[in-house]
């Protein structure tokens, strides 16, 4: 039984949520809509199990004082103080002149965008270091990788703009972006989305098993 | 030890190093080149244009602060156009980082260029609900049933502008500014395909390409891409912010990730960590 | 008819009447003077509030805002409108039955650049005597609106009034019974149901073929066969391996696909008494791929050799994810890493700190804009759909090889579709296109 109802119900919802695209009759539609609904509620619960994971394993290694138990440290006092803050001001989180708020403005927010940030310096990294030509369609595509670059600026242009229209690097992109990358692209698509559909009709269907644990 | 070779053995530091000098540098001194929009941008502005003045508009604005450069200069200009045409603006966020930025944004251009648009007259932030696209569909089954509060905590039915903004019908359109998932994928997919609300998007610079199928086909009908489709969309509108200022920095950065790929092409490879 | 939003923007670059931005033309009045049940006199300059009451499902329709007092008077000298006429009133097709269309010929006095119409009120009665309620209202010009609030399976009759500045005039006839009715199945997604049955079709043929002992040919997939190769190489070199599977939650399918091919590699971490490290974003997937680690475990006979610390949650929120990755590589410093799974712009991140580090990398994710960064910096790259062959691929179990064969055969499907809806355009037949676009 601890397989086979979760396979039971997973044919069942799989299905069922398969009809209500096509079957707009209440009898489908409604039931369809409490099962979103409940997915919501599932997923937001599923953050405490995630926290208590972050909580047992941390806290483990600050109390056996592993190398780095420190930031652990600095790991677990923030996350406790971030969910004591959040669950005082309640519905006033992130309201202007907040503690949740100067949290988000001073911590969050230039963290997230520094490490965005760094994507730039990786590009360059990655360009120097990996980028090899050593076949024909390999230069093909660094051809095209380079007029695309520069066309997407306006230094693309400003150094072709002496040309007509028709060769300027950005209107020489915009055809490579619409026409071969379009085409590959939704050929790549329509594989993945293949691949997805078989994957969820496996899962569905019970065949895909393994997240279920053990053996069959 | 050649000059490549010595090239080959380069820290990547030094790369780093050059790359936010190039970057740094326009910032400081403009260097004020000239922004020509791209048609998939004219038709993101036209779109909004051809609004009906007064209309109530649906923008989902799926960000966080690691794509500000990017998609904050879209919000604003976007929230310009909308605000000059007297539209409504009924803004959600599914990304949980979200919210507190959006509303500082939007917040931000109503103090500085529109002292009479009020929250929850003119504009209303319906903050973050988990969920992703079962928030989409919820949606559409009624937005007061997905958000029955606000980000701000109050009665989403209570508000002025929520009169007039229950089904997705009520919306002549759909802008959906983001930068990844869920977003404007999801939003074509869920509701551009099933409730054939008309979409326009913009979306970071890498994944822009990803949607240009879409505006082919018609489910989009204007695309932004990246900084640079921000850009153009502010040349459209006559307005010099963020994204135009920040152009000039993107084009030194590229020429050098070019250089990158040919000097690249020029040293002798290395494995790392060897 | 309902227009394309490609169709309806288009026309709005032709100077027409804006209004029709969608399908179904709305527009909004936010200030107009509504009053219903008034003859058309001359004189009035009233000013009314209408406040319009929900339906039993708690649906509020639009309310309607008042003009001002002082607009009123101007208002008085202009005369009544005359009334629109042919209201028809149908079911729309396709939904559980919430809506209703009305389309109406509009009052002779709605002309471009006329002030006797304001617009028009859509009003609803149970009964032909009323009392009538206006559920929604369209500006002068607009001759199509679609009634969101009635009750299903209940009849109703409808009218409209044509409002002008100072008064209203109502149609000279009602409409109806009308009701909104549910259908059993969306007529426009035929193609769509078409195409899922005969794919699932394709599928399950060979899944069952395959089972029956004709397993077909599946071509190498270098990226799926470095896998072991790079778990080896870790155990040499006596470090862990490293595996991320994606950035997404559960619903995701590339998270089930690399969960599916965490298990194949769990059992092999386990067959070679290497460390396995499982940093995940999700509650969700984090509880599967504990199960689906401790199943490759138990699979290759080393139940006891299970650490349950090796899969971690760290954190749904993306930069803080790869910070946390990043510092397990640095510190631990893997000798193999293996990024499977939904990928945004950690990608490149995450590649990049690995080549540092020396490690083997094998990536595989279907989001193809991620593609290029782990090409450029990974080792052995799964594009697109390998990510999904890849667990019927180390597996090996028939149907799920089958499965793979179904979906090729789909493709070719797929192909036949496109060259022969390419042939029916250039010979200006569109029913085939027509068909296959969905509602």
């Amino acid at each position: 039984m601890k397989r086979e109802v979760p396979l039971f119900l997973t044919a069942v919802i799989g299905v069922f949520m398969i009809l209500s695209f096509f079957v707009p009759h209440q009898v489908v539609s409604v039931p369809g809509q409490f099962l979103q609904l409940t997915a919501v509620i599932v997923v937001s619960c599923g953050y405490v199990l995630g926290g208590a994971n972050v909580l047992r394993v941390n806290l483990d290694a600050i109390a056996k004082q592993q190398p780095g138990w420190i930031y652990k440290l600095v790991l677990v006092l923030s996350l406790l103080a971030t969910v004591a803050i959040g669950a005082i001001e309640g519905s006033g989180f992130l309201d202007p002149g907040r503690r949740s708020r100067w949290i988000y403005d001073t911590l969050y927010s230039p963290m997230s965008a520094t490490m965005f940030a760094l994507l730039a310096f990786f590009i360059a990294s990655a360009a120097f270091r990996a980028f090899r030509v050593r076949t024909v369609e390999a230069w093909w595509l660094a051809a095209a990788a380079l007029i695309v670059m520069i066309g997407r600026v306006p230094i693309g242009d400003a150094l072709t703009g002496f040309l007509p229209p028709a060769l300027h690097l950005s209107s020489i992109q915009e055809w490579i972006m619409n026409v071969p990358q379009n085409a590959a692209k939704r050929a790549i698509l329509m594989g993945a989305a293949l691949g997805v559909m078989a994957t969820g009709l496996r899962v569905i269907l019970g065949i895909e098993r393994s997240y279920l644990s053990g053996e069959d | 030890m050649s000059p490549l070779e010595r090239l080959a053995r380069l820290d990547r530091r030094w790369i780093f190093l050059m790359m936010g000098i190039l970057v740094l540098i326009p910032l400081l001194w403009p260097l004020k080149m000239e922004i020509r929009p791209t048609a998939s941008s004219r038709t993101f502005h036209r779109a909004i244009a051809a609004i009906p003045d007064g209309a109530t508009v649906l923008m989902s604005c799926d960000y966080d602060p690691g794509s500000i450069p990017e998609m904050v200069p879209m919000t604003r200009t976007a929230m310009r156009q909308l605000w000059e045409k007297n539209c409504k603006v009924v803004v959600t966020v599914l990304w949980p980082g979200g919210p507190g930025l959006v509303d500082k944004v939007i917040e931000d251009v109503a103090v500085a260029d529109f002292p009479g648009k009020r929250y929850g007259v003119d504009w209303v932030n319906l903050g973050y609900k988990p969920g992703n696209e079962a928030v989409m569909v919820l949606m559409g089954q009624g937005i007061l049933t997905a958000f029955p509060n606000d980000y701000r905590g109050n009665l989403t039915r209570s508000l002025p502008i929520m009169q007039r903004a229950r089904t997705y019908a009520d919306f002549p359109l759909l802008i959906s500014i983001s930068a990844g998932y869920p977003g404007t994928k999801e939003w074509v997919q869920q509701v551009q395909a099933r409730f054939h609300l008309p979409m326009v998007a913009g979306v970071t610079a890498v994944s822009a390409p990803e949607f240009f199928p879409y505006v082919q086909s018609g489910q989009l009908v204007g695309l932004l891409g990246g900084m640079a489709g921000a850009a153009e969309y502010e040349k459209l509108r006559n307005e010099s912010g963020d994204a135009s200022r920040g152009m000039d920095a993107q084009s030194l950065a590229h020429v050098f990730v070019a250089l990158c790929i040919v000097l690249g092409n020029l040293v002798p490879r290395r494995r790392a960590g060897s | 008819m309902r227009l394309l939003a490609s169709e309806a923007a288009s026309r709005q670059d032709d100077g027409t009447t804006p209004g029709r931005l969608r399908g179904v033309p709305r527009s909004r009045i936010t200030e107009v003077p509504l009053r219903p049940n008034v003859p058309a006199t001359r004189g009035w300059g009233l000013v009314a509030l209408l406040l319009l009451l929900g339906s039993a499902a708690g649906r509020l329709p639009a309310a309607h805002a008042a003009r001002a007092d002082s607009a009123a008077a101007a208002a008085d000298t202009i005369a009544a409108p005359a009334p629109a006429s042919g209201l028809v009133v149908t079911d729309v097709p396709n939904d559980a039955g919430r809506a209703l269309t009305l389309q109406w010929k509009p009052s002779p006095d709605d002309v471009k650049g006329g002030t006797r119409v304001v617009g028009y009120a859509l009003e609803r009665s149970e009964t032909p005597a009323g009392p009538w309620t206006v559920v929604d209202s369209a500006n002068a010009g607009i001759t199509q609106i679609d009634d969101s609030s009635p009750d299903r399976g209940r009849d109703y009759f409808y009218r409209v009034t044509a409002v002008g500045p100072g008064s209203s005039t109502p149609a000279l006839s009602i409409t109806g019974p009308v009701r909104a009715t549910s259908q059993w199945m969306n007529t426009t997604r035929g193609s769509v149901l078409v195409s899922i049955a005969v794919f699932f079709a394709f599928v399950l043929y060979f899944m069952a073929s395959a089972q029956s002992g004709k397993k077909p040919f599946v071509r190498r997939i270098p990226g799926v066969d470095a896998i072991e190769e790079a778990i080896g190489r870790a155990t040499e070199l006596g470090r862990p391996v490293l595996y991320v599977p994606g950035i997404l939650d559960i619903d995701e399918i590339q998270t089930v696909a690399a969960l599916v091919i965490l298990e194949s590699v769990a059992k092999l971490t386990a067959k070679y008494e290497t460390p396995i490290r499982v940093p995940v974003t999700y509650p969700i997937p984090f509880a599967i791929a504990e199960e689906m680690v401790r199943s490759g475990y138990l699979a290759a006979g080393r139940p006891d050799a299970y650490d349950p610390d090796s899969v971690r949650f760290v954190s749904p929120e993306q930069f803080a994810y790869v910070a946390s990755v990043t510092g397990t590589m640095m510190r631990e410093k893997p000798g193999a890493h293996i990024f499977m799974g939904a990928f945004y712009a950690e990608s490149l991140f995450l590649a990049e700190v690995g080549f540092e580090t020396g490690a083997i990398q094998v990536a595989g994710t279907a989001n193809v804009h991620q593609i290029p960064f782990f090409v450029v910096a990974c080792d052995y790259t799964l594009i697109g759909e390998e990510l999904f062959a890849a667990g019927a691929y180390l597996s090996g179990e028939p149907r799920l090889v089958g499965s793979l064969k179904g979906g090729d055969a789909m493709k070719i499907a797929i192909v036949a579709a496109i060259l022969i809806g390419c042939l029916l355009e250039t010979l200006g037949m569109h029913g085939f296109k027509a068909w296959m676009a969905t509602q």
